[in-house]
């Protein structure tokens, strides 16, 4: 009993200090981890579509139009808190052949009594759509900026790709516009 | 656990300082345990006052006691604080005071460490609440009022109380890691010789895995609420979709915590529940292998399901037939354990003391939380119930009957062996009738709420949803006034009276109950043998 008391009482604190120092690592690898989780999830979104995010402009050139289908696109529209706007599509839905280049109008207008600037993010549902809304021209593109009072007509110019999955025969297109804290 | 065990202890006579230094300064595991339990308790009626007035507020439809705003901070940091600060710590104070009991050390492993880690909850439950107070005096706008899920964009858009809370959080992480790293190493280097892995009590093998998943997920949990702290006052864009982020990300950065954070508070319980259900069986508990191996396989799993929260989110197909089929795999191993509990009291001699009555309830009940997250597992069934009372009520008989009433069957398992007196037999089993029958008039007609579709964290609802609503508010009216029975027996049982005796239950096992009652204040100064 006593030669085991002696062992405990000097081997113990360094193999404790030893442990603990590996556990520490372990909690460094989990919070390593923890934010690579953000660059890795936002690459499998965007080989995936996953989260609507459609953030690729179109390549005109080779497509053709598919005479045989018909898909419906909606618009929506969402002015976010801090942004002093009026904000919509002029038509809610269109019926598009794929590979048919459609332009579609927003309207904006800025009702306070000072410049604002704005950004669109465009998010399309169903998030495997995404990679097939393909965008030629696009408000979305770059920041956009109202003087007081000021309206402005905002095209969009897209095609639906071809290669759209057969199962989704409704694509969403919602736009979020947030305001620019220059 | 069938160990024999050979006891020795002399009676020290160290001076340790009186008065608040003592508990300021103790690095003794029983002196910390006992805050932990106490800090708990008091966590525990706190929380509960904000939830009575939640109900108050949902007895009738229409907007009569408390503003919206107000009712969501109550609901948030009611969740918040009865998830880290009642229940985490309850765990974390038995795991002082047990573990180095039942494996036959003399103290926790670090326990300069312990203390710490004890310290920093009060002045996270401080900064929890504090928004209240500074709301009175016209500062700020109140708490947090996200829920205890902090989903961005609110809580990137939301006032102070979401800053007060982060900092909390990072608090209660911080004391839970270091209490983890604790319990790990005292775990492995501490155990009295002879006592193998093999031969641990139950409960030691659940504080490993509960520790093991702290450490995994905690630091997620911090790095998360920190990118919305950045997110919120340093101009970045990890979940601020104008900025390129993605409000979803957080969700999966929550949940990749969240979900093994319900194990987390859980598994203790399940380590120490068939100690308490073999002692009142008389027999040895059931089925030791298949229930260490079922914790590790759950713990492992509860990494890897965490998206069946948000199902509804849109989704490819097949991620959401892999989360489906993972949670539900879940069941498997949970299973396991359940039949093991049941087959460890299966033609034992049973007794049906006050631990043994909150240990044969909350089987029952726990089952229900069970069954019901299994429905909630299937995600066609899932686009409905998301967000309804359903999923209140599943996560009430999984937390409140799993967790606190198994935490409370610990209470009255060792409460004797703590204090060196018996409570009152008779307010106990008050106290579990009580709390057994409201709890289950609160929450069953929350099932029903849910299933006809009423959302949860309203504070308004039509008017098809009234007499359910009655019906639990006034349940949980019961609910929360019969815990000041609990209350009142353990102050009585503190304050004296009859003298426990050192294994204070005819059929207690393990190397605690070798030990006097209450024990001294230094314990296995020289480490028993177990053979
Ligand atoms: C077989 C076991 C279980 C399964 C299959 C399961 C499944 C689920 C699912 C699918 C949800 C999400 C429902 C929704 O929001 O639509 C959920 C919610 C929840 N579950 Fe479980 N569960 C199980 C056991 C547990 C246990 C043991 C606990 C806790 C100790 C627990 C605590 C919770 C909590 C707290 C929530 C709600 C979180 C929130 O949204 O605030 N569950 N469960
Ligand atoms: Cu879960």
């Amino acid at each position: 009993m006593a030669s085991v008391n002696q062992r405990e009482k000097n081997s113990q604190p360094k193999s404790n200090k030893k442990l603990v120092i590996r556990l520490l690592w372990l909690v460094v690898a989990a919070a390593v981890f923890g934010f690579a989780l953000v660059p890795l999830y936002n690459v499998l979104c965007s080989v995936t579509g996953l989260n609507g995010k459609t953030n690729n402009t179109a390549d005109l050139s080779k497509t053709v139009v598919d005479k045989n289908r018909l898909v419906t696109v909606e618009f929506t529209s969402t002015v976010m808190p801090g942004l002093g706007w009026d904000f919509y599509p002029q038509q809610n839905r269109i019926t598009v052949h794929p590979g048919q280049v459609e332009t579609v109008n927003f309207l904006a207008k800025n009702v306070t009594n000072q410049p604002v600037v704005g950004q669109a993010v465009p998010s399309v549902s169903p998030g495997q759509a995404s990679l097939y809304f393909k965008k030629i021209e696009c408000f979305c593109f770059q920041h956009q900026e109202l003087k007081p009072g000021e309206s402005k007509v905002m095209p969009l110019r897209f095609y639906v790709s071809p290669s759209l999955p057969q199962n989704i025969g409704t694509v969403t297109l919602s736009y979020a516009f947030y305001s620019v804290n220059k | 656990m069938s160990s024999q065990a050979t006891v020795h202890h002399d009676h020290h006579d160290d001076h340790h300082p009186t008065g608040i230094m003592r508990w300021l300064t103790t690095t003794n595991h029983k002196d910390i345990g006992t805050m932990y339990l106490v800090f708990s308790l008091i966590m525990f009626l706190l929380g509960g006052i904000m939830i009575l007035g939640v109900r108050a507020e949902l007895f009738q439809p229409g907007l009569q006691l408390v503003k919206p705003e107000f009712f969501n901070q109550l609901i948030g940091v009611h969740a918040l604080i009865m998830i880290f600060a009642a229940l985490m710590p309850a765990a974390t104070g038995f795991a002082n005071w047990m573990l180095p009991l039942q494996i036959g050390a003399p103290d926790m492993a670090l326990p300069r460490l312990n203390n710490w880690g004890f310290w920093l909850l009060p002045p996270a439950a401080i900064l929890l609440t504090l928004p209240f107070t500074l709301a009175l005096f016209g500062i700020g706008d109140g708490a947090i009022a996200t829920g205890w899920t902090f989903y961005a964009p609110l809580s990137v858009q939301g006032g102070i109380g979401v800053d007060f809370a982060i900092f909390a959080v990072h608090l209660l992480g911080v004391s839970s890691v270091l209490g983890s790293i604790n319990v790990i190493v005292t775990i492995l280097n501490m155990r009295a010789p002879g006592m193998t892995l093999m031969k641990m009590p139950m409960f030691a093998w659940s504080w490993l895995v509960t520790a093991f998943l702290l450490i995994a997920t905690i630091p997620v949990l911090a790095g998360a609420v920190t990118m919305l702290l950045t997110d919120r006052h340093f101009g970045t864009h990890f979940f601020d979709a104008a900025g390129g982020g993605d409000p979803i990300l957080f969700q999966h950065l929550f949940w990749f915590f969240g979900h093994p954070e319900v194990y987390i508070v859980l598994l203790p319980v399940w380590g120490f529940m068939p100690q308490i259900l073999q002692t009142f069986s008389r027999k040895p508990m059931y089925g030791y292998k298949a229930q260490v191996y079922s914790l590790w396989a759950i713990g492992i799993l509860a990494l890897v399901v965490w998206a069946h929260h948000f199902f509804t989110v849109g989704m490819p197909v097949p991620a959401l037939l892999y989360f489906m089929y993972s949670t539900m795999s879940i069941s498997l191993p949970l299973a396991v354990l359940f039949f093991c509990w049941i087959a460890t009291i299966w033609k034992g001699s049973l007794t049906f003391e006050t631990p043994m009555l909150f240990a044969i309830g909350w089987i029952v009940l726990f089952g229900i939380g069970g069954l019901t997250g299994l429905v909630l597992a299937d995600v066609a069934a899932d686009a409905q119930y998301h967000h309804t009372y359903f999923v209140v009520a599943h996560f009430h008989y999984t937390l409140f009957a799993g967790g606190i009433m198994g935490i409370m069957a610990g209470v009255y398992y060792w409460l004797p062996k703590m204090t060196g007196h018996m409570f009152s037999e008779r307010l106990g089993k008050l106290h579990f009738w009580l709390t057994a029958i409201s709890f289950n008039l609160t929450f069953i007609p929350q099932f029903f709420l849910g299933l006809a579709g009423m959302p949860r964290r309203i504070p308004d609802y039509a008017l098809q949803f009234a007499e359910f609503n009655m019906i639990s508010s006034c349940a949980a009216f019961v609910l929360g006034l019969s815990q000041l029975i609990f209350v009142y027996n353990i102050i009585s049982c503190v304050r004296g009276g009859k003298k426990a005796t050192n294994k204070v239950w005819e059929g207690a096992e393990g190397l605690e109950w070798t030990l006097s009652s209450p024990p001294p204040y230094h314990s296995f100064t020289e480490q028993p043998v177990v053979k």
